[in-house]
């Protein structure tokens, strides 16, 4: 459109006649950051009574338009809007931008950076937001509860297609990773209890430790981050996507309880296979470090399982496994709750599921830690 | 205006996924500072050939020109340049979750014509302003706006580097009457001062007959008629008279020609 595009510019020449402003050149938004910079460098000298003399402006497109406008104020932009010289075109834009600035304000202010208030308010933002946190998982434990209280005396009101097909989902599915898992963690406890032992000339005792850590700890707590990693993620998921595409509000709205129908099966589907899983652990870890015992300390299966039968009693089992349920429900509910805290956007889906990972290894490590000074004072 | 240049030229189109045919044949040009509005019945192809035009859909033969450019065939430099001279509004906004409003709008700045975040930001503000957006919606996301919102905000988007053509795929669906009357009229004040050429995907019948200039109407997988709403509307066809005469389309043209009064 321009015979002879070149960069715009602007000049403030003053004379007898009073404040000239040319404007001239191509105002686009290739040349923005130049342009920008004239104007704020004018901006402070012109004054009120400046004559604006455009009639050798090349292209103009809404950046360059803007640029004009603030530097000229919303009044005056308006002024040349109505300006003679101009093409109907440059008028209406000039004067559609002009309109635009006057409902933009004065525009975007950076925000001031005021280094350590701004430090303690996130400090302050982040402490108040775990403890909402906190009341917020109280009380969907509670919320839980009363929903499972309300249902058990029901069989009715069972979901017991639902349940089976979770308890397969969470349970059955992950076995094989599981086990292997385990089998592993064992091998390498014993690897490195006849390491540390043999200077004692007490590698024996490595029975002791794999049978002592596995019953009592490793077990559950493999079992526990396993399905917090696994089940947790995908109970966030599925909730999520669901909330999102307002699929909990259809099951509101058609009178129906999202918590029985969605977090029951899902959490009784835990409570159920985490215990059977943490067995199969302790199993998988016992063999894991039986083979390791054999295969080092060349010891044989019998020898292995007589030293086991007398140093380790029922009470190390019952002690390991009393945490699964208590693990699987809180896994079971921090999963489903953040499901439901998910807003709109997928991107929400995906920090909610993190959220419930990171949330549900923490809780359960937190409470396996209390349940070991528990078990320490009780003497078991 | 018998020599008015043409922006986008499609010649011979097919396009077919598996044994359905949705273009045959099918030939359209849009001339410079127009608004086209593309009619046509629910899967005759209207989005596709929108996605067409843009370069989104490979058509299996014909030849589409934006600006005299094959797109297809354009290296990938040279077709991002001719990319940046339209803009696409998406059915349903399209805008990037995870960022806010003004983000959206300032992504396009910052990534093609180089602009610092904070200019970005500030271009976008305007460019919010003039899709008619108050100021405090910058700072929202995407999933925080309403429906005639969010089509604000992705008309703001499409128009932050200054296209010369602008796509729309049915901006008013969805909208309620007031929202989308609004909408129409940006559309023509935006078409007026930024001298942009239209091609508007549309259903809503308000819409064609108070902003379109020509309507292009598609049918049995070619485009049966591009001209003049009144004259498209004389066509003798089935479905050009059910569309424009039917109830809706009569109420329609009774508003228009009140409205000229």
């Amino acid at each position: 459109m321009t015979t002879a595009p070149a960069p715009g510019s602007a000049t403030l020449t003053r004379d007898a006649a009073g404040e000239r402003l040319s404007i001239s050149g191509d105002w686009t938004l290739a040349h923005y950051p130049a342009l920008q910079r004239r104007a704020n460098e004018l901006a402070g000298s012109i004054g009120a009574e400046v004559a604006v003399d455009i009639a050798r402006l090349g292209a103009m497109d809404t950046s360059g338009a803007f640029v004009i406008a603030e530097l000229l104020g919303s009044a005056r932009t308006q002024q040349l809007a109505q300006h003679e010289d101009l093409p109907a075109a440059r008028r209406a834009l000039l004067k559609t931008v002009g309109d635009a600035i006057d409902a933009y304000c004065k525009g975007v202010k950076r925000k001031r950076d005021a280094g350590f208030v701004e430090a303690l308010e996130r400090i302050g933002r982040s402490l108040e937001g775990s403890w909402k946190q906190t009341a917020k998982l109280l009380a969907f434990i509670g919320i839980t509860l009363q929903g499972f209280l309300a249902t058990v005396w029901q069989p009715k009101r069972w979901r017991v297609t639902s349940l089976v097909s979770h308890i397969e989902q969470t349970g059955l599915d992950a076995v094989p990773i599981l086990a292997l898992l385990s089998f592993m963690v064992g091998a390498v406890v014993a690897f490195l209890g006849s390491t540390a032992l043999a200077s004692y000339g007490a590698s024996i005792f490595t029975v002791d430790l794999i049978g002592f850590a596995f019953l009592r700890e490793f077990g559950v707590l493999l079992t526990s981050i396993l399905l917090a990693g696994r089940t947790a993620s995908a109970f966030t998921a599925q909730i999520g996507s669901m909330k999102a595409r307002e699929e909990i509000d259809a099951i509101r709205t058609l009178g129906l309880d999202p918590v029985e129908l969605l977090v029951l099966p899902r959490v009784l589907a835990l409570l159920i296979a985490l215990p059977l899983l943490t067995f199969i652990a302790m199993i998988a870890g016992i063999v894991g470090g039986g083979v390791v015992c054999m295969a080092v300390l060349k010891m044989s299966p019998s020898m292995f399982l007589s030293m086991f039968q007398a140093d380790i009693s029922l009470t190390q089992f019952l002690v390991g496994i009393a945490k699964a349920p208590v693990f699987a429900f809180m896994i079971g509910v921090i999963g489903c709750m953040e499901g439901f805290k998910v807003s709109g956007s997928a991107q929400s889906v995906g920090e909610h599921t993190t959220s419930a990972v990171v949330q549900s290894i923490f809780v359960v490590i937190l409470l396996d830690a209390l349940a070991a000074l528990f078990y320490m004072e009780m003497g078991w | 205006m018998s020599a008015r240049e043409t922006v986008i030229e499609v010649r011979g189109l097919v396009n077919r996924f598996g044994a359905q045919t949705v273009h045959e044949n099918l030939d359209l040009d849009v001339y410079r500072g127009e608004i086209i509005g593309v009619v046509g019945g629910s899967g005759t192809g209207k989005s596709v050939l929108l996605r067409t035009i843009v370069g989104l859909v490979r058509p299996v033969a014909g030849e589409v020109r934006v600006f005299g450019e094959d797109l297809l065939s354009l290296p990938a430099e040279k077709r991002s340049l001719v990319e940046r001279r339209f803009g696409v509004l998406f059915q349903s906004g399209a805008l990037f979750s995870s960022l806010t409003v003004a983000e959206n709008v300032a992504l396009p700045l910052v990534e093609h014509a180089g602009l610092d975040r904070l200019d970005a930001q500030r271009l976008a503000g305007v460019k919010l302003a003039l899709s008619g957006l108050p100021v405090d919606a910058g700072r929202k996301y995407p999933s925080q706006l309403s429906g005639g919102m969010i089509k604000r905000a992705a008309l703001a988007r499409a128009l932050a580097l200054d296209p010369e053509i602008l796509f729309l795929d049915e901006p008013t669906a969805g909208l309620d009457p007031i929202s989308a009357a609004a909408f129409d009229s940006l559309l023509v004040t935006l078409r007026d001062a930024l001298g942009l050429t239209v091609f508007l995907v549309t259903h809503d019948l308000d819409t064609l007959y108070s902003t379109c200039d020509r309507v292009a109407v598609l049918s049995q997988r070619r485009v049966l008629a591009a001209a003049a709403i009144d004259e498209v509307a004389r066509t003798d066809d089935a479905w050009v008279q059910a569309y424009f005469n039917g109830p809706r389309g009569r109420a329609a043209t009774l508003a228009a020609h009140r409205g000229k009064d």
